[in-house]
């Protein structure tokens, strides 16, 4: 009895004990039901946008640049398909039989080995490493072949920069390359656009119009597991293009230059004088930018690097030359307009003139006899130029100069490798030499030699702007948002106002005190390529459609010994680097003028017989095409 | 007395089956189940590796608790003692010659399978203190002698399971005795004493800890400290059941889960697993299914004759539920990361084992409820 009632007790207390657990157990699984719905539901939204983030990862593709295209819309800077090899490790069995397979099938550098090894333990085991760039169909088509050999091996095809002209169109358009950490950085669009294998703008408009050429990434969005691997792609988001860029540049004419140059350094630039369109800007030699676009071999690189014609420099926009006789028409004008000289003004010239002391000689040893400014002009006297200047003086002569475009940069900031050329006067040569001008210094200015300085750009624009009537215009290169049409740009300039695409103001753009000391320095630039006994007359054509004006320059690289001048060496004679450089500058046709250019060949001799002969090639082909130009004014609006 | 002898004695197979808790049965079957079907689903929706040992385990655990619930009751009331001791000689063992994984030495290799004593004395405890209670006069209960031998009872596992080390399992090994100390009737002073004794000595214990554990307890306090790290697997953990939302991402649709942001998904992060495909329905779904079985175990505990019995089965369901809180605090960023398993649903040979052998012994209750034990 009393066991049981022990038994009867001790149940009591257990079943009570439960009945305090059993509430506490309660209150426990609702705490967790509320802990539960406070994530599930409460916080649902925060730990959703967590989980995505988790589990998705985007992926940017190189944007695709947009078309660099000529005046006639042809593509000089496109984009082409490339194929490309891909290895993905983890799917490798054997990666060193692999490596000795392509090696043999591809011909790959034992350099080129060593760095996919390096790139494989640097990697990720399912991040593809790319073996070749830049496949050839042939090698694309042998890798094709032997894939059931290659496991692991993935060719892609791809897009890259093409530039179609080959070189014909480097030194405009630079190239595109792999960007350095610096590039990166500095532009905030390609900083913001980069990938890895992403190409950029290093030279030319390719790098200036960088941000517009550029284009959107595609994106791509995977889900990826905890160790970053892709699982599967949930979605593409398509980039877009680059801007197209046009140019105002004429293929033809750009490669005709090309042609004409062959195998001699120099350049050619061909300028409308009315709209300030650049036709043609070649720079000999140039080089092939397609070789930089998957990284230029060391021993290519060296054959462009130590070729001694030196194709790397932009000779147009960077080449510094003495003018020599081309400035003659300057001189002359800035003589008119100062009312120096006229037209009946005369000097005798008998080869030689004493000044001080020292003698400055006439190219014609026997000297011209008496010469007016039509005759100096037409047969290039020297010694007529030197007694304009001295009467003259270098400071009004630098006025004139500035005016039409001699020192100052042409195309403004489109290309940073441009140089500003220099034409002094006594104030610049006090401030930078420290010394007095001298009175020689300015007869030898006066014939384009001494300080000054021009790019072959500058003596183009010069041209253009002489043979425009002495309107000033705005070299421009692309086709820009605000164009203005050959014959608007005509008509307004020939009423004496220009219409200026900046501004969207009608300005006075004239470069001169009386139009008639214009129109008499192109009668003797007309003298000198048509009349007998002018420098260029050799290569004048008479055909009055295709007839041009031209002062040719003869620049002396090296000061002429008193020796030399007696042996009057034959070129060949003259070692390479003491030749002249030959110059023209020229515009046609005479009747209704429309194009103006400048033609310089580095150490080519003289410029009536290196020079002027390249400008009659070039003259028939750039009028004959003026009428297709003209048709092809539907401006696409383009805003850079 | 006599009579009650003869009445248990009499009970055929039949009447045995008969006697089954159908709906406690009902429920394990259906945990059981969904327990595959998660499992499945953290194999990636394929039947590999742990779907199929899980399946295997199940298949001989289930009959082994039906064989378990076919012994009388006071067979297993018998047995207490011996079973108790059998489980610290295994403890004994595996502290000499265990098989050594990932810095801790616990299991022990039986060619089938690899056993974990610690887990099989979570219910060997509940036994030995339920034959001790059911013995002791309840004018002895609190009695120094007999608080001595409870605590000693409780304390000698603790101690070798903690030594393995394994804080977890020793925790709830520690709570599983406590409570059986609690329903057999200890004074309540000495809970509240010893709970004040507990928190002041609280730093001397913290400065004891591993390294690896003080880790845990920090991150804790603040996942955030280190994300990648120590507390990653919290931070995982949480994101995959918040990102569960109402009704989940879908069976086989866990992303965080078949992504592999969810560490230890078999085991310990299970329940996260199914929080994040099935959602707050789901996981309120079984919880239920858990409590249902809890309180049918306490049910069976309150109309047993014996109080072997009643303090078994109430201890027991203690013991699960203590399990269900400890692993879903756990995973839902309430309590420091300690290793502790979900009842039937986490991968893992031992916890099944005992489980199962604790549901079998609670049927055998069930059918010999009438049963008095002398």
């Amino acid at each position: 009895m009393i066991k049981s009632n022990s038994g009867i007790r001790k149940t009591d207390v257990i079943n009570r004990r439960m009945f305090i657990i059993g509430a506490a157990k309660v209150v426990v699984f609702v705490g967790i039901v509320a802990r539960l719905f406070s994530l599930q539901i409460n916080e649902n939204k925060k730990y959703l946008t967590l989980s995505d983030k988790n589990r998705i990862r985007e992926w940017k593709l190189p944007p695709t640049r947009g078309n660099i295209v000529d005046y006639f819309g042809n593509i000089i800077a496109g984009n082409l398909k490339v194929y490309q090899l891909h290895i993905i490790p983890e799917q490798v069995e054997n990666f060193n039989y692999l490596l000795v397979r392509l090696k043999n099938l591809l011909n790959l550098s034992d350099k080129r080995i060593a760095r996919i090894n390096k790139l494989k333990t640097e990697l990720k085991p399912w991040d593809s490493i790319i073996v070749s760039e830049n496949l050839s169909w042939s090698q694309f088509v042998k890798i094709n072949n032997y894939l059931y050999d290659l496991v692991g091996v993935k060719p892609v095809m791809t897009i890259s920069r093409n530039y179609p002209y080959n070189d014909i169109y480097t030194h405009v358009l630079g190239y595109v390359s792999q960007p350095n950490e610096q590039e990166i950085l500095e532009n905030e669009t390609i900083q913001e656009r980069f990938v890895p294998g992403m190409k950029i703008g290093k030279l030319g408009l390719e790098k200036r119009l960088e941000n517009h050429l550029i284009g959107t990434n595609a994106i791509q969005r995977y889900e990826v597991n905890a160790y970053g691997k892709r699982i599967n792609q949930l979605e593409h988001q398509k980039g877009e293009q680059g801007s197209k860029i046009r140019l105002t540049v004429d293929t033809e004419i750009q490669k005709a230059c090309g042609e004409l140059l062959n195998e001699k350094a120099g350049s050619i630039s061909v300028m409308d004088i009315y709209t300030g369109d650049i036709i043609a800007m070649y720079s000999s030699p140039s080089y092939n930018p397609n070789l930089f676009l998957f990284g230029i071999s060391q021993d290519e690189w060296q054959l462009i690097r130590n070729n001694p014609l030196k194709p790397l420099i932009n000779k147009t926009l960077s080449g510094l030359y003495s003018p020599g006789s081309t400035i003659k028409p300057i001189v002359a004008l800035s003589a008119l307009e100062n009312k120096v000289i006229d037209t009946k003004f005369k000097v005798k010239c008998t080869g030689k003139m004493e000044l001080y002391g020292q003698t400055f000689h006439c190219w014609k040893e026997k000297g011209h006899g008496w010469v007016s400014l039509r005759n100096a002009m037409k047969q290039s006297c020297d010694t007529y130029f030197y007694e304009v200047a001295r009467l003259l003086g270098v400071d009004r002569l630098n006025i004139t100069a500035e005016k039409f475009g001699l020192g100052k940069k042409v195309l403004g900031d489109y290309f940073d490798n441009e140089k500003k050329g220099l034409f002094p006067n006594t104030k610049w040569k006090k401030n930078n030499l420290g010394k007095g001008w001298v009175l020689g210094e300015t007869l030898i200015t006066g014939i384009g030699q001494g300080y000054i300085q021009s790019t072959p750009l500058q003596l183009c624009m010069m041209t253009a702007q002489i043979a425009n009537g002495g309107f000033a215009v705005k070299p421009k290169i692309i086709v820009d948002s605000n164009p203005i049409s050959y014959e608007d740009a005509k008509q307004s300039m020939e009423s004496g106002l220009l219409f200026d695409t900046d501004s969207e103001q009608l300005l006075d753009k004239k470069l001169f005190k009386n139009q008639k000391n214009i129109k008499i320095v192109q009668e003797a630039m007309f003298a000198s390529t048509n009349e007998r006994f002018g420098t260029s007359y050799k290569s004048r054509i008479d055909d009055p459609k295709y007839q041009f004006a031209g002062k040719t320059g003869t620049a002396q690289v090296k000061r002429i010994s008193k020796r030399e001048r007696e042996l009057d060496l034959e070129l060949e004679q003259i070692p390479y680097k003491d030749r002249d450089h030959a110059l023209y500058v020229a515009y046609g046709p005479y009747i209704n003028p429309r194009y103006a250019l400048s033609i310089i060949v580095e150490h080519g001799g003289s410029g009536s017989k290196a020079a002027a002969p390249i400008a009659k090639k070039l003259f028939k082909l750039i009028i004959d095409r003026h009428d297709l130009r003209n048709k092809q004014s539907n401006f696409e609006r383009i805003t850079v | 007395m006599f009579q009650h002898d003869r009445l248990s004695n009499d009970i055929t197979l039949f009447q045995k089956i008969k006697n089954l808790d159908y709906i406690l049965l009902i429920s394990v079957i259906l945990l059981s189940a969904l327990s595959v079907f998660v499992m499945y689903s953290t194999d990636g929706g394929e039947i590999l590796f742990h779907t199929k040992n899980h399946l295997i385990k199940l298949v001989v655990f289930f009959p082994l608790m039906i064989f378990v619930a076919f012994f009388n009751i006071k067979f297993w009331h018998n047995f207490s003692y011996i079973i108790y001791l059998i489980v610290i000689l295994l403890l004994i063992y595996v502290s000499f010659f265990g098989i050594k994984s990932s810095g801790s030495q616990r299991w022990m290799d039986l060619y089938l399978f690899v056993l974990q004593p610690s887990e099989l004395m979570k219910v060997a405890i509940i036994m030995c203190l339920a034959k001790y209670f059911h013995r002791l006069k309840i004018e002895n209960v609190n009695s120094f002698t007999s608080i001595t031998i409870v605590l000693s009872i409780i304390i000698i596992p603790v101690i070798f399971v903690i030594s393995q080390p394994d804080l977890g399992t020793s925790i709830l090994i520690a709570l599983s005795g406590l409570i059986i100390l609690w329903l057999g009737g200890i004074k309540i002073k000495y809970f509240i004493y010893s709970f004040i004794t507990f928190l002041i000595s609280l730093p001397f214990i913290i400065s004891f800890l591993k390294p690896y554990q003080k880790l845990r307890i920090l991150t804790f306090l603040d996942p955030d400290r280190d994300p990648l790290g120590a507390g990653y697997q919290i931070i995982q953990s949480k994101i995959a059941i918040g990102s569960g939302g109402l009704d989940g991402k879908g069976f086989l649709k866990g992303t965080q889960s078949y992504l592999d942001f969810l560490p230890e998904k078999h085991t310990d992060f299970i329940f996260t697993l199914f929080s994040e495909e099935f959602g707050f329905i789901g996981s309120v779904g079984l919880l239920i299914l858990y409590s249902i079985i809890i309180f049918r175990i306490v049910r069976i505990g309150a109309i047993s004759r014996s109080n072997f019995a009643r303090l078994f089965c109430f201890g027991y369901a203690f013991a699960i539920f203590i399990y269900i809180v400890v692993n879903l605090s756990m995973v839902l960023g309430l309590l420091p990361i300690v290793g502790s398993p979900l009842p039937i649903m986490s991968y893992g040979g031992s916890s099944m084992l005992a489980t199962m052998i604790g549901f079998g012994i609670v049927l055998s209750a069930k059918i010999n409820h009438k049963q008095m034990i002398a």
